[in-house]
């Protein structure tokens, strides 16, 4: 996020788009919902789903899956040519504007009626709501970046924000909403094929010889490959063995069945968890770690604050935390990592990625500090670019739209879309063992809209049969008008009804992020 | 801006900012005044009266966490007058219901156990109502006794002006009058959403989290501080522990961002993964197909031996790892440096796109 989580519940205007964020990050909802109804905020929804927030909105656009582009595009266009854009500002922090006026130019209201649905005159509505607030922040999640258009249409809510001078300011700003304890934590700490911790490019000779020096061993310059790559990789031959901590690719990744094939040819898969997932009963050696309640450490959340975990119990039987697992197996290796504390790997991260430098176990103890946090004396970092980018110069992107790769045709005519529900975590290893979340969703629930349902003779409650071009699955239907018509919603909690069986492993070419929200289906009564 | 306003509490002089109540500033400079109904962040209704004062030139006692400060007010919060008062409001609280400690699970962590202790009252003034309703406990995570309820409604306050999510209200009139969800439904059948933040701001038993019913008094439990596990929020939370066990999660406004206290669903009832019999516990190795039980040593043993030979054959980027969102950043830091550092290659990533 490029704000903190505290300055959402005081911004005047929240564009929220492809987040669901009630559900998925539900205290940040609750924020939202405090801004609209305590403070008198405005509420922007942008979203195909009828979300709980969309009944605390001002304006929800309805727009038809993956046409997001365009309908930023549609918003842009209106606050220019009404002149409600930050001329000042997009002269003196931004360049490539002008490329972006002559995109956007298209896309009249009109023009992304017909793309995505939603009527002209509501996107000049919500157009003219973001486009004169003083502060105005957009939240999104993995609605946004789940699209093999996902990198445009990052950049095309970045393009939005700087064109109403909107990022860089208090309460203002673009603020991806992290599904996970620790995503951003893992990013920062470099488990990212391309960078070292602290974003340093693998590529840099200087970055490089830093690490080198620090490891005390030469380091490879080229590039990983990443998650979604992986599966491909080995079947080619080219990956022979794997090492998953802390993972389920076997319920969380896309088109299972490619992913099966593929984790059965390696060598030797290792897999390190805390419960015997689905990916783990495939592998050649199981690792039990602690579980979070059972370690030290810190997780950074998603507005970048590194916060404390203690440890409160003890792991079961031979459990270990899983920092100590990689020390003694790499002991083992013949490279020796005598941590005897994670305060120890905290001092080392601390020397080698200058974002953390400041960032101290002692410091953190009564409220964490957001990063960056260059030296031990610095307060940490509210929001970033303040008065200016961290490249210097906001960069304009032109983006055009361009439609999702697999889209309805007459053997598969719905799309399907997929996320989480409020009381269940990611693949459910953990949340599926609650008693009380449990209760409350016990089994998959496929969201179906009442005219869809008809037309295929689906009755609410009752089991249907959802397939697409890689494979089946059977859930039960929930006919509800929270689906718009020719959507269909499913959660890939439950591996009973895994839904990456279904979904299509088409990536966005920048951010190999694979298709989640949507792709081409077909239901029956089963 | 800066115009200060000078009171007196308690024959101390005082300084306030405009807005503030009398409440906050004696908070503020460490004069106890006892609360129920009170809730930062919420709005001040005034209801129990339990935090009366007496101020000078003011004809009746007044509620401490509704009046604001003004110049020169002299405030007593601890006359005979005063306390008479409080005492009152608390020996009819008391009477009012079902409070018998012995077998309440708020025992020790009961706002008005406490006060009953503090104004120092030794036995019940009035004759104490018989129960009256229903115990609900059709939920497994959230235990609903009205008999023993105050009628403060932090509940409600939280439920809509916290969480907003608006599921609590009151419903009937005087004597009668309950909290709940709408239509008087039981927890389970409305649309709430189990956060628990209901039950974590009730002062008494009425509300309590089920799953902690006899898994320990609070005295006997210790309560250690962490980081919730499950979304990006990173909510601050209480994990209570008693014998190795996790039996109830709660907030703590006083933890500051970034949740001020509150949680959800998630972070409130789903810890009972940690303690869950299918957890793993000791390395496997796989023989003639199937995972077999095996020491740490053994398993390091066939990972390493396995990896030295994939190595030398097929170089080190036919290697690859997955770390975790999941892990911490520590683990995640030694993770790479792993792959990097000992395996010699960068495929190493964890699944931020997924
Ligand atoms: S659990 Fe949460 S949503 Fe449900 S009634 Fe209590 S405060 Fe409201
Ligand atoms: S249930 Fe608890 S919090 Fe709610 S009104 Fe009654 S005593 Fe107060
Ligand atoms: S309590 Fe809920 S909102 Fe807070 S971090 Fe946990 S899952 Fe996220
Ligand atoms: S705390 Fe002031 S009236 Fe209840």
């Amino acid at each position: 996020m490029t704000n903190s989580i505290g300055e959402i519940e005081f911004s005047n205007v929240i564009l929220a788009t492809g987040t669901n964020t009630t559900e998925n990050h539900p205290v940040i909802g609750s924020k939202v919902k405090r801004a609209v109804r305590r403070h008198g905020a405005k509420l922007i929804v942008i979203d195909p789903r009828e979300i709980d927030l969309t009944k605390y909105a001002d304006i929800w656009l309805r727009q038809k899956p993956g046409t997001d582009v365009a309908v930023i595009n549609g918003l842009m266009n209106v606050i220019i040519s009404e002149g409600l854009h930050a001329e000042k500002y997009i002269g003196e922090r931004t360049e490539g504007f002008e490329a972006v006026k002559e995109t956007v130019e298209k896309y009249t209201p009109e023009y992304v009626e017909e793309i995505s649905g939603i009527p002209a005159e509501d996107l000049k509505t919500a157009a003219r709501m973001y486009g004169s607030a003083e502060s105005a922040s957009i939240l999104y999640a993995m609605g946004i970046t789940q699209h093999t258009t996902g990198t445009d249409n990052v950049k095309s809510c970045a393009n939005l924000a700087m064109l109403c001078g909107n990022v860089g300011i208090e309460g203002g700003g673009v603020n991806p909403l992290r599904g996970q304890n620790n995503v951003q934590g893992a990013c920062d700490m470099g488990a990212l094929p391309n960078v070292f911790p602290a974003y340093q490019q693998v590529t840099g000779d200087e970055a490089r010889a830093k690490f080198e020096k620090a490891w005390g061993v030469s380091l490879s310059g080229t590039p990983g490959i990443t998650v979604t790559e992986v599966p491909d990789a080995i079947i080619n031959g080219k990956v022979k063995a794997l090492y998953v901590m802390g993972e389920n690719p076997m319920l969380s990744d896309p088109d299972l069945s490619h992913l099966e094939k593929a984790l059965k040819k390696l060598d030797i898969l290792v897999v390190q968890d805390i419960f015997l997932n689905e990916t783990g009963e495939l592998a050649d050696v199981v690792l039990p770690s602690a579980c979070f309640a059972e370690k030290d450490g810190t997780f950074s959340n998603t507005e970048r604050r590194v916060q404390l975990i203690r440890k409160a119990v003890d792991a079961p039987g031979d459990a270990k935390p899983d920092w100590q697992i990689i020390s003694e197996l790499a002991t083992k290796m013949d490279y020796a990592m005598d941590y005897s504390s994670t305060r120890e790997i905290m001092d080392e991260v601390n020397e080698l990625a200058p974002s953390y430098a400041g960032i101290t176990y002692e410091r953190i103890e009564k409220e964490g500090i957001p990063w960056p946090c260059p030296s031990a004396d610095h307060p940490g970092t509210k929001y970033l670019h303040k008065d200016k980018f961290a490249r210097g110069l906001g960069l304009f992107h032109a983006i055009e739209y361009i439609a999702p790769a697999e889209l309805p045709d007459d053997e598969y005519p719905l799309i399907l879309s997929t996320g989480r529900v409020l009381y269940h975590f990611h693949t459910g290893t953990m949340t599926r063992r609650a008693k009380g979340p449990s209760e409350r969703y016990p089994e998959s629930l496929v969201e179906i809209n009442p005219a869809d349902a008809e037309k295929y003779g689906i009755e609410d409650g009752k089991s249907i049969k959802v397939a697409t071009r890689r494979g089946s699955v059977e859930a039960k239907a929930s006919v509800t008008g929270r689906s718009p018509e020719g959507t269909i919603f499913a959660n890939f909690h439950f591996r009973e009804a895994a839904v990456n069986l279904l979904t299509n492993p088409a990536m966005d070419p920048i951010g190999k992020i694979p298709e989640y929200k949507v792709c081409a289906v077909k239901i029956e009564a089963a | 801006m800066d115009n200060k306003i000078l009171l007196t509490i308690d024959e101390r002089e005082l300084e306030a900012k405009p807005g503030q109540t009398i409440l906050e500033v004696a908070k503020e400079a460490g004069i106890y005044i006892p609360t129920l109904c009170y809730h930062p962040g919420t709005t001040n209704v005034g209801a129990c009266r339990v935090c009366v004062v007496e101020v000078e030139g003011a004809r009746t006692l007044v509620a401490s966490c509704c009046m604001p400060v003004s110049p020169g007010m002299v405030v007593k919060t601890d006359t005979e007058r005063v306390l008479d008062a409080r005492k009152l409001v608390v020996e009819l609280l008391w009477a009012s219901g079902d409070h018998n400690c012995l077998t309440c699970e708020s025992n020790g962590n009961c706002e008005l156990q406490d006060l009953v202790y503090k104004l120092k009252i030794e036995e019940p003034r009035f004759k104490i109502e018989p129960p009256r309703y229903e115990v609900e406990d059709t939920n497994s995570m959230i235990q609903k006794d009205m008999n023993k309820c105050i009628l403060c409604g932090r509940c409600v306050r939280v439920c809509n002006e916290i969480q907003v999510n608006e599921i609590l209200d009151f419903s009937m009139r005087g004597s009668h009058a309950r909290v709940g969800p709408a239509f008087d439904a039981d927890y389970i059948d409305s649309e709430c959403y189990f956060c628990g933040e209901c039950v974590d701001v009730c002062p008494v038993g009425a509300l309590t989290f089920k799953q902690a019913r006899f898994e320990g008094r609070p005295w006997e439990t210790e309560k250690v501080r962490t980081t919730c596990t499950y979304c990006g929020v990173g909510c601050q939370l209480d994990l209570n522990v008693l014998n190795g066990k996790i039996v109830k999660v709660t907030g703590n406004s006083e933890y500051g961002e970034p949740n001020q206290g509150s949680l959800c669903v998630k972070g409130r009832f789903g810890m009972d993964f940690v303690n869950h019999q299918d957890r793993l516990t000791t390395p496997l190795i796989r023989k003639n197909g199937e995972l077999k039980e095996a020491t740490w040593d053994e398993a390091y043993d066939f990972i390493t031996e396995k990896i030295a030979a994939i190595k030398r054959e097929n170089g080190a980027d036919s290697i690859a790892g997955f770390s975790s969102a999941r892990c911490t950043n520590e683990e995640n830091y030694l993770f790479q440096k792993f792959m990097r550092a000992v395996i010699g290659t960068n495929n190493v990533d964890h699944c931020a796109r997924l």
